[in-house]
Formats: C-alpha cells, sequence, structure tokens
C-alpha cells in the first residue's frame, strides 16, 4: 500500500516540476519587463532599476530560476501589488472559503448525482433516462457565469429568498476564526445563526458550482450501473431473492462506482478552477475572487502563486484518485 | 462515407446537435443580413433604452437602446470565429507533435510528451486567463491564450493512435517495401489517426466557445462596442433585475450553440468509437 503511494507521487514530480518551469516563463517569456509592469506608470527609471535588482531581474535566466525554485520551497511568494500584503499570508486566509464552497458543491453533486444516475439506468431508455440525458447535456453547455447571475436574478433580486453576495450578512457579526472555516467556526462558537446565515450565502454559490459535476457524476454512475447490471453475479442473487432494493443500491451500487470516482476527482480541479467566476460573481472571499481581482489589475505574484497552487492540487487529487482506486478494486495495486 | 451518414442520421440527439450547428454557421455567415437592425452592431439609440422584449425588439433592447435580438444573431460570427481560429491554431500545433512523439521515441518526444503533461496539469481556464493577462488584454490575446493552452489535447490524441498504428503490421509492410518516414506518417498515419482528432475538435468548438464566452465576461476578450455574447452579460449586470432580457438572451445562444457542437460531437464519438456507446 505504501510502495503503491508512494510511487504514485514520485510519477507527479516530473509534473510538478514542469509547472514551476512553466510558471517561470510565464513571467519571463513575456514582451513586455515585469519590473516596468510592478513599478507602475508614473515611475522613474531609477525606481525600476532598482525593482529589477531587488526581483533579481538583472541576473542570468538559470539564476533567476534558481532563485525561484528556493522562493517557492520555503512558500515566498512576494507581495501582491494590490493588497500589499505576502501572497502567501491571502492564500491561507482564502483557501478555507474555497474549499468550503468546493467541497459543498462536489457533496450537492454526488448526494443528487449518484441517485439520479442509479434512476436513469433502471428505467433507461424511457422517459426519466432522457429527461437526466437532456438535462446532463445541458447542464455541461450552460456557462456557468450566466447561470450564477440568472439565479441571483431569479432568487435573489427578485423573490428575495437569497442573500445576493458574500459568505456571511453585513449586520451578522462573525465567530472567532478558529479553522479558517465559516461553518465550522460558527458551529465552534455555538452560533447557530450565523451558522444558518452562512448556509444561505453559500447555497447558490454551490448550486452553481454543483450543475456540471451534476450532469457529469449522472453520466458515469449510469453507464456504471448498467455496466455492472450485465455480470452473472446479479442474476444470482436476484434468483437468490435479493430484495431489488437492496440488491441495486448496495450491491450494484459499490461494483459501479470506479468510474464516477475518478470523475469525482477530476471534478474537483474543474470546481477550483470553475469557482474563479463563479467567487467573482458572487462575491465569495475565496481565491477565485482573488484571482481574478488578480487578474484584472494585472497582479503578477498572485496569478503566479494560484496558478502554482491549483496545479499542485490536481497533482495531488489524481494521486489520490488513484490510491482510492486502489482501494476499491486492490488488483491494480499490484499492477502499478 | 454513406452508411455513417446513414448511421449518424438515426441517432436524433446527434441530428439535433448537427442542426443548431448548420443553424449557428448559418447567423455567422449572414448575420448582417438577417438580423433586423444590422446597424446596432455599433450605433445606440437612447431614446429607446432598455425596452422590454416586443414584437419590434423580440428580445428588448440593451442599455444603449440596441436591439438584443439583432446584436445576439450579430455575436454568432465573432464567437465561431474566435473557436474556430483557436481550434484550427491547436491543431495545427498540437497534430504534428503527437505525430512526432509517436512516431519517434527518445528524448524529443519524451520532452514534448512531459510538457504536454505539465500543461494538461493546469486547469486550462486558469493558465489562459493568466496568460491571457500577461499578453495584455485583447481579443488576439485571448485566441492565442487559448491555442496555446488547446493544443496538448490535440498532441494526446494523436501520441496515442500513432503510438498504436506505428506498431501495425501495416505500417510494417510499408516499411518493408521501403516507404520513406514522411511518406508513411503523413499518407498512411496521419489519415487513420484523424477522426479522434475530428470528434475533439467538435467537442473543442462548443468547449472553446464557453471559455472564450468567460474571458470575454471579464473583459479580456472582445472589446465594446463588439456584439460580444460574453460581453454584453457583463454589461447587463448593471440592469439587473430591471432588465432581465438584457442578461438572459446572450446567455441562451451560448447555451444553444455549445449544447450543438456536444451533441453532434458525442454522436460522432458514437460513430468514431463503438466501444464507448453513450446510449446504451
Amino acid at each position: 500500500m505504501l510502495r503503491f503511494v508512494l510511487r504514485r507521487c514520485a510519477l507527479v514530480l516530473p509534473s510538478l516540476l514542469g509547472l514551476l518551469v512553466v510558471t517561470f516563463l510565464l513571467i519571463h517569456a513575456v514582451p513586455s519587463d515585469p519590473a516596468v509592469a510592478m513599478a507602475g506608470d508614473a515611475a522613474t527609471p531609477e525606481q525600476i532599476a532598482h525593482l529589477r535588482q531587488q526581483y533579481g531581474l538583472d541576473r542570468p535566466m538559470w539564476e533567476q530560476f534558481g532563485l525561484y525554485l528556493g522562493k517557492v520551497a520555503s512558500f515566498d511568494f512576494g507581495e501582491s501589488a494590490f493588497s500589499h500584503r505576502p501572497v502567501a499570508l491571502d492564500i491561507v486566509q482564502r483557501l478555507p472559503a474555497t474549499l468550503e464552497l468546493t467541497f459543498a458543491s462536489l457533496l450537492l453533486s454526488v448526494l443528487i448525482g449518484v441517485p439520479l444516475g442509479v434512476v436513469a439506468a433502471l428505467k433507461h431508455n424511457s422517459w426519466p433516462d432522457y429527461a437526466l440525458r437532456i438535462f446532463s447535456v445541458l447542464g455541461v453547455a450552460v456557462a456557468a457565469f450566466w447561470f450564477a447571475i440568472m439565479l441571483q436574478f431569479l432568487f435573489s433580486m427578485t423573490l428575495g429568498w437569497l442573500p445576493l453576495r458574500g459568505d456571511l450578512s453585513a449586520t451578522m457579526s462573525r465567530p472567532p476564526v478558529v479553522t479558517g472555516f465559516l461553518l465550522l467556526d460558527s458551529l465552534i462558537a455555538g452560533r447557530w445563526d450565523a451558522f444558518g446565515d452562512a448556509v444561505r450565502h453559500l447555497f447558490l454559490p454551490a448550486v452553481t458550482l454543483a450543475l456540471g459535476g451534476l450532469a457529469t457524476i449522472v453520466r458515469f454512475t449510469r453507464s456504471g450501473v448498467l455496466d455492472t447490471l450485465q455480470h452473472d453475479f446479479v442474476l444470482y442473487e436476484r434468483a437468490v431473492g435479493y430484495s431489488r432494493s437492496r440488491l441495486v443500491w448496495i450491491y450494484v451500487l459499490r461494483n459501479s462506482l470506479t468510474a464516477t470516482v475518478t470523475q469525482i476527482g477530476l471534478l474537483f480541479g474543474g470546481l477550483i478552477a470553475g469557482g474563479v467566476v463563479v467567487e467573482a460573481i458572487f462575491d465569495w472571499p475565496g481565491i477565485g475572487s482573488y484571482t481574478v481581482q488578480a487578474i484584472l489589475t494585472g497582479d503578477r505574484q498572485v496569478m503566479l502563486a494560484v496558478t502554482l497552487l491549483v496545479g499542485a492540487v490536481y497533482a495531488m487529487v489524481n494521486i489520490l484518485v488513484d490510491v482510492v482506486h486502489g482501494l476499491l478494486d486492490p488488483r491494480l495495486m499490484g499492477r502499478a | 462515407m454513406r452508411p455513417i451518414f446513414a448511421r449518424l442520421a438515426r441517432d436524433v440527439p446527434a441530428m439535433l446537435g448537427l442542426g443548431i450547428v448548420v443553424f449557428v454557421l448559418l447567423l455567422a455567415v449572414l448575420g448582417p443580413w438577417i438580423a433586423p437592425y444590422p446597424g446596432d452592431a455599433s450605433a445606440s439609440h437612447l431614446l429607446r433604452r432598455l425596452k422590454p422584449p416586443s414584437l419590434d425588439y423580440p428580445f428588448g433592447t440593451d442599455n444603449l437602446g440596441r436591439d438584443i435580438f439583432s446584436r445576439v444573431i450579430l455575436g454568432a460570427r465573432g464567437a465561431l470565429q474566435i473557436a474556430l481560429a483557436v481550434v484550427v491554431a491547436s491543431m495545427l500545433i498540437g497534430v504534428p507533435l503527437g505525430l512526432l512523439a509517436g512516431y519517434r521515441s527518445g528524448w524529443l518526444s519524451e520532452t514534448i510528451m512531459r510538457i504536454t503533461d505539465v500543461v494538461l496539469a493546469i486547469p486550462q481556464l486558469v493558465l489562459a486567463l493568466a496568460l491571457a493577462q500577461l499578453l495584455s488584454p485583447s481579443l488576439e490575446s485571448a485566441m492565442l491564450a487559448l491555442s496555446l493552452t488547446y493544443w496538448p489535447f490535440f498532441t494526446r490524441i494523436v501520441y496515442a493512435e500513432t503510438r498504436r498504428l506505428s506498431g501495425s503490421l501495416f505500417v510494417d509492410a510499408l516499411r518493408g517495401v521501403g516507404a520513406g518516414t514522411s511518406r508513411i506518417v503523413f499518407l498512411h498515419i496521419l489519415p487513420n489517426a484523424l477522426s479522434p482528432v475530428i470528434v475533439r475538435a467538435t467537442i473543442g468548438l462548443g468547449f472553446t466557445i464557453l471559455v472564450a464566452a468567460v474571458l470575454g465576461f471579464l473583459g479580456m476578450g472582445a472589446t465594446p462596442p463588439a456584439p460580444d455574447w460574453g460581453l454584453a452579460i457583463a454589461e447587463s449586470r448593471t440592469y439587473l433585475p430591471k432588465a432581465w432580457w438584457y442578461a438572459a438572451f446572450p446567455g441562451v445562444a451560448i447555451l444553444i450553440t455549445v449544447m450543438g457542437f456536444n451533441l453532434l460531437g458525442d454522436g460522432l464519438r458514437d460513430l468514431v468509437d463503438p466501444r464507448i456507446r453513450r446510449s446504451r
């Protein structure tokens, strides 16, 4: 088991190194001079030269790359040109909000998507199946930012059922920060009012993000269940007289989830990327809105750090998916 | 060719997709002649600002009094132009690299595939946004950024196909009769590897329209007064909840167009690769 995990990790290392090279090239291969960009329009040549020296931009490329590696290894991503705070600190403070949103939408899409997928498989080639197929095509084709705006229009602006933006009402006092996760912190402080308010704020962004994932999960669960239903053991268990629901929801489902697990892993990365725009629309105080702000203001340090972070998360999720596969199907561990 | 079309014609969702794609193509080509107010691509009529949908203006008017119906039609051209340019550019980069890496083995092939892995390991949207910003935001930068992040998908497909084909008997036979490398690769391997590339390109067109809309929405793509769908949704946010039609219709246009390409792509994939049958 440990060997298997370690080998998976080793396979990811070249990708991570490549990620570092790509992000490094991103700053250095572009035509505009980073020092000029950082200094702003009103800078004097001396200021620019000073910045260039300060960031080591006057040294040879390979030396700069070494410098860059050292900084990344010590989690030094420089200072945000916008907030004038260390980027690493900003990210650490904003990460919990993003993770909260990501997990909420993942939970939504799995809790709704898996049962729907099973239903589609059981009723396959009848109207519930057709309806779900149309739905999954729509779910992938819809522009998340537009869907978010439409939800805001309907549920916040017109019906007034849910808050428009942010993660907590302005009138609600924040629970003391313990974990950084707002929902957990409100529970720890025993603040049920804040918890309820936070859930209401979480709802629309989570639904928006869950939509694309939901469609994918329905699709893969459906084809997985259809595959499993062909196996002999299903026929046997049916003959032995297991009740239909026990058979489907326990035995068939467990054997059908391999493809779905891969998709959940891929979705996690996709959700973090998709969250970028959704967070910006709902003013969600996470990494996504931070990224959009950085992009709109041209804050390079932040953009680099976020690209690195997301790439690293992708790589880690891939390892995790492989490990879960190994647990679901132990034969894979020997092979890899 | 005939049986392929016959089989595609029986696939109702794929035919629906084909219908949508042809329809959007027609709009893109004939837009200025179909749109009731073709001048509204750039004109403004402040007297009829933010009018709700009516017979004269089926989708209502926007903040500058322009007919949204016309602008949605006129936007089809831009969306397809971006998508086509990006997908063709990605194919021009990705396919040769995939052939090269797949047919030859050695450090060059390894390097190409490692770079492909790295680019695929970063979510396309994040990388494209970062690139577009670094190249200074404009429509050209957006297209360049999208192409630079999409080519690895083609490389990976062509690589796998080339690997498979170059070990096959007919390639061995070709080598045996003395065919040159470029002849084998371009005349024999490439045509055989083309069908998955076409499937990927079809789905890629829909996907690129979606990502390009995000770039437009964030102000990193088309610039006003271009009738861009993403840009229109961004502009419409200020006028909600009063003018819901301003935000709604450009989004529906994106939804239908992307859906068309996806349905068609799914149908083509079923034809090319009967192993993954979607409608089972």
